[in-house]
C-alpha cells in the first residue's frame, strides 16, 4: 500500500488472499507461474492466465542476512530475506524471525527448507511484508 | 571519463560538463560538431530531483540537439553508447556525443541504498526488503549452493581489482587490499562483507563516436572502433528468472555482440565487465562465454584474470575499485578499454598485444545488459 494509502492493485489482493488463508499465482496455458498483477506469460506472450491456488509450502532455494536496510527497513534490520519456490511460481519474502519460537534462527535455515507463506508487518513503517514461515 | 570518487557538491551536469570536454579534447572536436546525445543516468530524481535530464546534459555539453536521457539503471550509459553506435551505422547521425554522470555520495548510506534498490521490482522485492546488495547475496548463496566455491574465491576478485586499480588515476580506490581484509570487513548481507561492493561514487562519462564518412573528411584518426554491440533482456525480479545462477540477458547480449563484431569468446584479448559484487564478476565471465556454467568461480584466485593473466579482466580496477557512478559506468567502460586498446592506459604495456577487447554492463540484477566489442583498426 502506498505512502497515501492507495493500494497496489494485484499486490495488495494477493497479501489479503493469503491473510484469508486463500493464496494464489497465475498460471499460463504453458505452466509457468506468475505473481499479479500480470496479464501476459513474459516467457510465452500467453494471456490466458487464470488464478490457482498456491502450494501450502514451498522450499528455500537461496537466503541473505540484510545487515544494511533502506529507510523503510532501518529499525528491521538484520533480517533474512529469501526466495522459495511453491510449484511452479517462486516468492521472495521476509524468513519470519518469530520462527526462532519453533527453535528455528535464520542461521539455522538451509537451502531446502520447507516454509509456508504469510503476511507481517514490518517494524520500521508498520507496512505489510510476505513472510516465509518455517514448517 | 573524470577521475570518479567522492565529490558530494558536484552536480551530474558539471560531472558530465566535465566528462564531454575531455571527449572534446582527445577528439579534437568542438560541441557544434554534435547531432544527437545520449546521457546516461540512473538516479538523479533521487539524488537531485532532477527529471529530463537529457537536455540538460547536452546544455551542459554546450550542444543545440536532440538528447535523450537514457536510463536502464547500472546499464545506463551502455545502453546510451550502443544507441549511439547505431544512429551512426544507420546514418541518422554522423557525431553522438554518448556517456553519463551520476551524484551519489551527497546521499546517506541509506538514502543511496533506497536508490539502488529501486532498480529491483518495487511490488515484489523492494516491498520485500530486498536491497542491492541483498539480491546480489542471494545469487551468491544460490550459486555456492550449485556449484561450490566460498567467501575466499569472491575475495580474490576484490584484491585483483584493487591491485589493478593502483595506479590508475581516475580510480576511486588506488590502493590494495588483501583477501584477509575483505574477510575481516563488516558484513553488509551474508556473504558479501564490504570490500565485496563496489562503493557509492559520483562521476561522468563520455564519447564521440563517429562515422567513418566524417572522420575521413575531419582528418580525424581513431584508433579503435566499437565493431560490435548487442544488449539482452530478463526477468525484472531475481525470483522470476529460469536461473538464480545464470544471467540470461548477457549472454543475450554477448551473442549479439560477438555475432556483429564477427568474433567469438576466444578473439576477446581484455574485458572491463560489471562487478558492482564480486559475484558479478564471476557470472559475467560465465555468460561471456569465457568459462563455462559453475567454472569462474576460481578465476581470480587461479590468477587467470589477473593483469598477468591469460585473458585480463578489470584493468581499470573495474567498478569495485574504479568506481561505480551508476549512470557513468558503461561510458567509462568503454574509455578505459579505448585507452587500454590504444596504449596509453596506465595499464595498456601489460596488454600492449591486445587488440579485441569487450565491456560488459548490467543492469539491476542483469535485467538488463549491453556489451559492446572495441577493436583496433589503425
Amino acid at each position: 500500500m502506498s505512502d497515501d494509502g492507495t493500494r497496489d492493485a494485484g499486490y495488495d489482493d494477493f497479501l489479503d488472499a493469503v491473510e484469508a488463508g486463500e493464496p494464489y499465482y497465475l498460471e499460463s496455458p504453458s505452466g509457468n507461474g506468475w505473481l499479479p498483477p500480470q496479464q501476459f506469460d513474459p516467457e510465452t506472450g500467453e494471456r490466458e492466465l487464470t488464478e490457482e491456488p498456491l502450494p501450502e509450502t514451498g522450499e528455500v532455494l537461496t537466503k541473505t542476512v540484510v545487515n544494511v536496510a533502506g529507510p523503510s527497513f532501518a529499525d528491521d534490520a538484520p533480517y533474512v530475506v529469501a526466495v522459495a519456490q511453491f510449484g511452479p511460481v517462486r516468492l521472495t519474502g521476509q524468513l519470519q524471525v518469530e520462527g526462532q519460537k519453533r527453535g528455528v534462527g535464520p542461521e539455522e535455515v538451509e537451502v531446502g527448507q520447507e516454509v509456508a507463506v504469510g503476511v507481517a508487518r514490518n517494524e520500521t513503517e508498520g507496512e505489510r511484508v510476505v513472510v516465509l514461515e518455517p514448517v | 571519463m573524470t577521475a570518479f570518487g567522492k565529490s558530494p557538491e558536484r552536480t551530474a551536469r558539471e560531472l558530465f560538463a566535465e566528462a564531454a570536454g575531455k571527449a572534446y579534447d582527445d577528439a579534437g572536436l568542438s560541441p557544434g560538431a554534435v547531432e544527437e546525445v545520449f546521457y546516461g543516468n540512473f538516479m538523479g530524481q533521487h539524488a537531485e530531483q532532477q527529471g529530463h535530464s537529457g537536455p540538460l546534459a547536452a546544455d551542459s555539453a554546450g550542444v543545440t540537439a536532440p538528447a535523450t536521457r537514457i536510463e536502464s539503471a547500472c546499464a545506463s550509459s551502455g545502453a546510451a553508447v550502443r544507441l549511439g553506435v547505431e544512429r551512426v551505422r544507420n546514418g541518422a547521425a554522423d557525431c553522438v556525443l554518448v556517456g553519463g554522470a551520476e551524484r551519489m555520495t551527497n546521499l546517506s548510506t541509506a538514502e543511496g541504498t533506497a536508490g539502488l534498490a529501486s532498480a529491483a521490482d518495487a511490488l515484489w522485492e523492494t516491498k520485500a526488503g530486498v536491497t542491492f546488495p541483498g539480491a546480489y547475496s542471494l545469487m551468491a548463496n544460490r550459486y555456492f549452493h550449485e556449484h561450490g566455491g566460498g567467501r575466499e574465491d569472491l575475495a580474490a576478485i576484490a584484491v585483483k581489482n584493487h591491485r589493478h586499480a593502483t595506479e590508475n588515476p581516475l580510480a576511486q580506490f588506488q590502493r590494495e587490499i588483501t583477501v584477509e581484509d575483505v574477510l575481516t570487513a563488516p558484513t553488509v548481507c551474508s556473504p558479501f562483507g564490504l570490500y565485496d561492493c563496489s562503493p557509492m561514487s559520483d562521476g561522468g562519462s563520455a564519447a564521440l563516436l563517429v562515422s567513418e564518412e566524417f572522420a575521413e573528411e575531419r582528418g580525424l584518426d581513431p584508433e579503435v572502433a566499437v565493431t560490435g554491440t548487442g544488449q539482452g533482456g530478463d526477468r525484472m525480479a531475481l525470483h522470476d528468472r529460469v536461473s538464480m545462477t545464470r544471467t540470461p540477458a548477457a549472454e543475450r547480449a554477448a551473442a549479439a555482440a560477438y555475432d556483429d563484431a564477427g568474433v567469438g569468446p576466444d578473439d576477446i584479448d581484455i574485458a572491463e565487465v560489471h562487478d558492482c559484487f564480486t559475484v558479478a564478476e564471476v557470472l559475467a565471465l560465465e555468460a561471456l562465454g569465457f568459462y563455462e556454467t559453475g567454472e569462474a568461480i576460481s578465476a581470480a584466485a587461479d590468477g587467470e584474470t589477473d593483469i598477468e593473466g591469460d585473458r585480463p579482466v578489470n584493468l581499470s580496477g573495474g567498478l569495485k575499485a574504479k568506481g561505480h557512478p551508476v549512470g557513468a559506468t558503461g561510458g567509462a567502460q568503454v574509455s578505459e578499454m579505448t585507452k587500454l586498446l590504444r596504449g596509453d592506459h596506465v595499464n595498456s604495456d601489460a596488454v600492449s598485444d591486445a587488440e579485441v577487447g569487450l565491456t560488459h554492463n548490467a543492469g539491476g540484477t542483469v535485467a538488463s545488459c549491453v556489451v559492446n566489442v572495441l577493436e583496433v583498426v589503425a
